[in-house]
């Protein structure tokens, strides 16, 4: 354990910036973090050398005056973004040696900025996944267990797709990760471990560089233990893309500068439908909690009613399965990756891909396949994109009464490696209240309320309105404040 | 109608085309690869066209307005929103597992091409649409004994789709549909239109029903590489199909391959499946929007197309449809005739680009692009034709020395002295001894053997080597024999 | 909506993944299930309403025609599980 790694980006740049530590010191301590945190199993793949080679490099720019916005904070890479030379497995087994020979966009801001990378984490496969367990790199842990903190139990999932994430920045290898979200991918993690985590509007972050699940639906965002660092995060990964032609070419603001904390006059929505059946009493306290503070603080909150939010699974189901199931057709043993011979290209292409891919990615490609094959496309695929512009529709609607939408994150808290694995419908649930916000391209932010009974943190979801990721910091700076969540995870590193 | 005679009776061909036509742009379709043909394998290959992890899709400019250029060249309906989709399938040299494509909503829609016909009436054919989608890699099946090569250097190179109705009827239609479209594509430059390095590429779709009946199961011949082959394979597989039908079998709706060597169509193993393509709007990319001014624009920036050239031809300088026809289908043409034609005798001038050059450029297999020849050479040439320098008969020696050695007209005109002879004494002294020396056929011309006109005609070029000026000589004859 | 045994077979195929034959009746189950699920989107009144054609509101882009990518057949190649004399082999195939 070292000081060096209980701080938050914030007051690491500080204290970079007044020399109380080099950024290769910075850079040690979250190397032997990483190490010491291997049960975990967050990271697929550590790259030491590389972080202390960027951390020197670091050191010698803000010797020379040339300090970027992120210089020298380590940071953990979802093994979803493209890295050059790096392995990049996306957790699956059909990515086998893939050595990429280019950079994402996002990482490339990253590293532009002085960020210095501690590794590849480990997630879901292909992103697909509400727990990490679908991993062919094994599970990931989550390092809070139930009970008293303190006694770390090997228990409990992180959350997913972004589970490596959430658990590197929760357990303090990492100051912070980057995650995607595809149907909370970033934020479902961000509150099964009690940290912060954004979805940005889809658009913000490019996608280039990044291994695709479900094209229109995909969105980087960044995975810290503050709103704060989130901000400062978001800032370097964000930006317009030319190669990217779904990046929104709008000015990157200073999420930093959002943080007034002050919300007085904020109309706040609370969506009724969001009051699902078998959530959880304490989950409904929590919100309940977070309407208040956000009272307290001078915000104004409304009832708001976003009728088609039960449907949002459903079309979810369909949409992000059929983008997968075309996304996932390149991998096929010709250019990259495993290729397991057969008597002819057809074998080898099924022998390939038979054997690359996990239950839960098969599962969703022949859903997919099955959705847009002919005769099914209108009743499917197209009714579904239907019922999302219905829940643009509602959002849209729901923004002219209010700014912000304040939500759980998830109807539980993390629940044990093993549970719901039997039944995909049951495992989809937990995404019910992140997936409508991807649906309808709108930024959600994920931070931590307090704690649950058994000791497990429980997160708060904010969502804004597009390109309004300055409201979710400023309100999500102001719950931070009133939720004074301070507890840390049994485990740490 | 061109009916094919069977053992039960005719039967007539169904025919509609898809053209794959490569668009001429520097870069792909959506990636910044290059596009010329015949490079290193994979030398012009990026990530995205190599279906990398990650990779998304930009889309190039021009090559949008290559596309609508090429729609307003066919007189078709320009749609200002229209969708990429993903046609998914697998296949080796297909890197991302699907093509990027346009399906229920095209960039262009309904269109039409006129035919024109051999002898000299012209048709009309729909064009069903037209869209943009990526070409595929290639598999280079004969390197090894047992792997096919991919090399994907056309992979992402833009296409323009453009379909047929099945509104032709014999493979010579066909045939002209071809030469038609790939006369227009290279009057607007948007596609070279060499099927020999495949820049053109055609599918045939033929069925054969009974004259005027239901329409018959159709038969898809992949890819077939030039304008003789799609002329043949159609020719072939109507046959095929014929005989099927009058042996009492049925066709099967199958995709088929043209066999060049032993020219035959047969049933493609590779596609024995059917097809499931899925078809979904490609979540990388936006509907395409198009600015109705852009496409004002671009359809005012279109230069003349053969059919208006062909009209203004017949109009301005009296051309027949047939000379037009030969004069316009290729841009080249077109302009040389003009240069040749402005200020002189148009017909005359169509007589020589058509007869003489065309023979000689055609003897020596040599367009008109490298024709030895210039436009205003002959002209030249013409332009002593019309001051009576020298005769038609003289001219066509001056033109064989020009397109010998290139030569200027006037040049071999006076090295080899062939001005013609307008003096009339010089003419008269030489009709003279001619007379003299055949008296007796004098005697029988005025005893009414009027066609011996001609051989003193003969006799008077003869002595004076083709130069005296026709008219004078004929002129001073009539008088001399009549007076 | 269910799903039986030959249909998960003929999706399996088209998605070019091999299953076990043993293992299509449980998936079979598993994808009616997820079927099931989503059939629930009937409910839902869309008559007059667009498909969603992107989240983002904005205009396609377009890039210039210029030549800015490619000509690094080396890194193309780098990570191909088998290539030879500059292209990807894959087992012959006979059109």
């Amino acid at each position: 354990m070292s000081a060096l790694t209980r701080m938050t980006m914030a007051e690491a740049l500080k204290g970079l910036a007044a020399r109380e530590f080099t950024a290769v010191e910075l850079t040690e301590a979250h190397v032997r973090a990483v190490e010491a945190a291997r049960p975990l199993n967050a990271f697929i793949t550590e790259t030491p050398d590389k972080a202390l080679e960027m951390a020197r490099a670091s050191d010698a720019r803000r010797a020379r005056g040339e300090a970027g916005p992120m210089d020298g904070l380590p940071i953990a890479v979802k093994d979803l973004f493209c890295t050059r030379d790096v392995l990049t497995t996306a957790a699956s087994h059909i990515l086998d040696g893939f050595h990429p020979q280019y950079e994402s966009s996002v990482t490339t801001n990253l590293w532009r900025d002085g960020a210095v990378m501690l590794g590849k984490v480990n997630l879901d496969e292909f992103a697909m996944g509400s727990a990490n367990i679908t991993s062919y790199y094994g599970d990931v842990v989550n390092p809070w267990s139930p009970g008293d903190a303190g006694a770390w139990e090997r228990r409990l999932v992180p959350g997913g797709s972004s589970g490596g994430s959430a658990a590197a920045v929760a357990a303090r290898c990492a100051l912070g990760a980057t995650g995607t979200d595809t149907g909370g991918s970033i934020r479902q993690p961000a509150a099964f471990a009690g940290i912060v985590g954004i979805k940005p509007t889809y658009g913000r972050c490019s996608r280039w560089g990044i291994v695709a699940f479900a094209s229109s639906l995909d969105q980087a965002g960044p995975m810290t233990r503050t709103v704060r660092d989130s901000a400062i995060m978001l800032r370097s990964m964000a930006g317009f893309d030319p190669k990217d032609s779904t990046s929104v070419d709008m000015p990157v603001p200073d999420f930093e500068a959002a943080l007034t904390g002050d919300v007085r006059g904020l109309r706040v929505g609370i969506p009724r439908e969001y009051r699902v059946d078998g959530m959880p009493a304490e989950i409904e306290a929590m919100w309940q909690r977070g309407v208040e503070w956000l009272k307290a603080a001078g915000a104004e909150p409304v009832e708001i009613s976003l009728p088609h939010t039960k449907y949002a699974l459903p079309a979810y189901y369909i949409v992000a399965p059929a983008e997968a199931s075309s996304n996932l057709a390149r991998y096929d043993g010709v250019r990259y990756g495993l290729r397991v011979e057969g008597g002819n290209l057809k074998e080898m292409y099924e022998n390939t891909r038979g054997a690359g891919f996990g239950k839960e990615v098969r599962r969703r490609i022949l859903i997919g396949t099955y959705v847009l094959s002919a005769g099914y496309y209108d009743a499917y695929y197209l009714k579904a994109q239907k019922v999302r512009t219905r829940i643009k529709q509602d959002f849209d609607a729901a923004f002219t009464r209010c700014d912000v939408i304040l939500t759980p994150t998830a109807p539980s808290g993390a629940f044990a490696i093993g549970e719901k694995m039997d039944d995909p419908i049951q495992m989809y649930l937990n995404d019910v209240f992140t997936v409508p916000v991807n649906l309808a391209g709108l930024p959600g932010m994920s931070l931590p309320a307090g704690l649950g009974a058994d000791g497990l943190p429980l997160g708060l979801q904010l969502i804004g309105r597009p390109f309004d990721e300055e409201t979710l910091f400023r309100v999500g700076g102001v719950l931070e404040e009133a939720a004074q969540f301070t507890a840390t995870p049994p485990f740490m590193a | 109608m061109t009916y094919i005679q069977g053992e039960t009776g005719n039967w007539e061909v169904v025919i509609g085309l898809e053209v794959h036509a490569q668009i001429i742009s520097k870069a792909k379709l959506f990636s910044g690869a290059a596009t010329d043909f015949g490079s290193d394998p994979n030398s012009q290959v990026s990530f995205v066209d190599a279906a990398f992890p990650g990779m998304l899709p930009v889309i190039n400019a021009f090559c949008v307005e290559q596309a609508v250029r090429t729609g307003l060249g066919l007189k078709a309906e320009i749609n200002l929103v229209s969708v990429f989709d993903r046609k998914n399938y697998f296949y080796a040299d297909l890197p991302q597992g699907y093509q990027i494509s346009q399906f229920q909503q095209p960039v262009v829609g309904r269109g039409q091409l006129v035919l024109d016909l051999p002898d000299g009436s012209s048709r009309t054919v729909g064009i069903t649409r037209l869209h943009l989608e990526q070409d595929a890699g290639k598999s280079i099946h004969d390197q090894h004994p047992t792997k096919t090569f991919i090399d994907l250097n056309r992979s992402g190179v833009a296409l323009m789709e453009i379909v047929s109705e099945p509104d032709l009827r014999s493979a010579e239609e066909a045939g002209a549909y071809l030469r038609k479209l790939r006369s227009i594509l290279r009057y607007l430059g948007t596609c070279d239109g060499n099927m020999e390095e495949g820049s053109m590429r055609c599918d045939c779709n033929v069925s054969v029903r009974r004259p005027g009946g239901e329409l018959g199961t159709r038969c898809e011949i992949k890819n077939v590489n030039s304008i003789r082959f799609v002329q043949a394979a159609i020719d072939f597989e109507a046959r095929r199909q014929i005989e099927v039908l009058e042996e009492g079998g049925t066709i099967v709706q199958e995709t088929r391959l043209w066999d060049t060597t032993r020219l035959v169509t047969r049933s493609m193993r590779s596609k024995e499946e059917a097809h499931d393509y899925r078809y979904f709007p490609d979540p990388d990319l936006l509907p395409l929007e198009l600015d109705p001014a852009w496409v004002e624009e671009i359809r005012r920036a279109l230069p003349e197309l053969p059919d208006e050239k062909k009209a203004r031809f017949m109009a301005d300088f009296k051309l027949s449809a047939y000379d037009a026809n030969v004069l316009v289908n290729e841009k080249a043409k077109a302009d040389y005739f003009e240069a040749v034609a402005n200020g002189r005798d148009a017909k005359m001038a169509a007589n020589w680009v058509t007869g003489e050059l065309f023979g000689a450029l055609n003897k020596a297999g040599r367009e008109i692009e490298d024709s030895p020849v210039s436009a205003a050479d002959l002209g030249a040439l013409l332009d002593l034709i019309g001051d009576n320098t020298i005769s038609g008969r003289i001219a066509k020696e001056v033109f064989e020395e020009m397109f010998a050695t290139g030569a200027k007209p006037g040049d071999i005109v006076e090295k080899k002295g062939l001005r013609q002879v307008t003096d009339t004494g010089a003419i008269e002294s030489a009709i003279d001894a001619v007379l003299a020396a055949n008296a007796d056929k004098v005697e029988e011309f005025r005893s009414g053997k009027d066609k011996l006109f001609g051989f003193f005609v003969g006799q008077t070029m003869k002595a004076t080597q083709g130069k005296a000026n026709p008219a004078l000589v004929n002129e001073i004859l009539t008088r001399k024999l009549k007076g | 909506m269910s799903l039986d045994k030959a249909a998960v077979a003929r999706i399996a195929h088209l998605a070019r993944i091999k299953v076990p034959d043993e293992e299509l009746d449980h998936l079979a189950g598993e994808l009616s299930r997820i079927l099931d699920f989503v059939e629930q989107l009937g409910e839902v009144d869309t008559a007059d309403v667009a498909p969603m054609a992107s989240v983002a509101a904005q205009k396609l882009r377009r890039r210039p025609d210029e030549v800015t990518d490619g000509g690094y057949p080396e890194a193309v190649l780098k990570n191909g599980p088998e290539t030879a004399e500059g292209y990807f082999a894959v087992p012959k195939v006979v059109e």
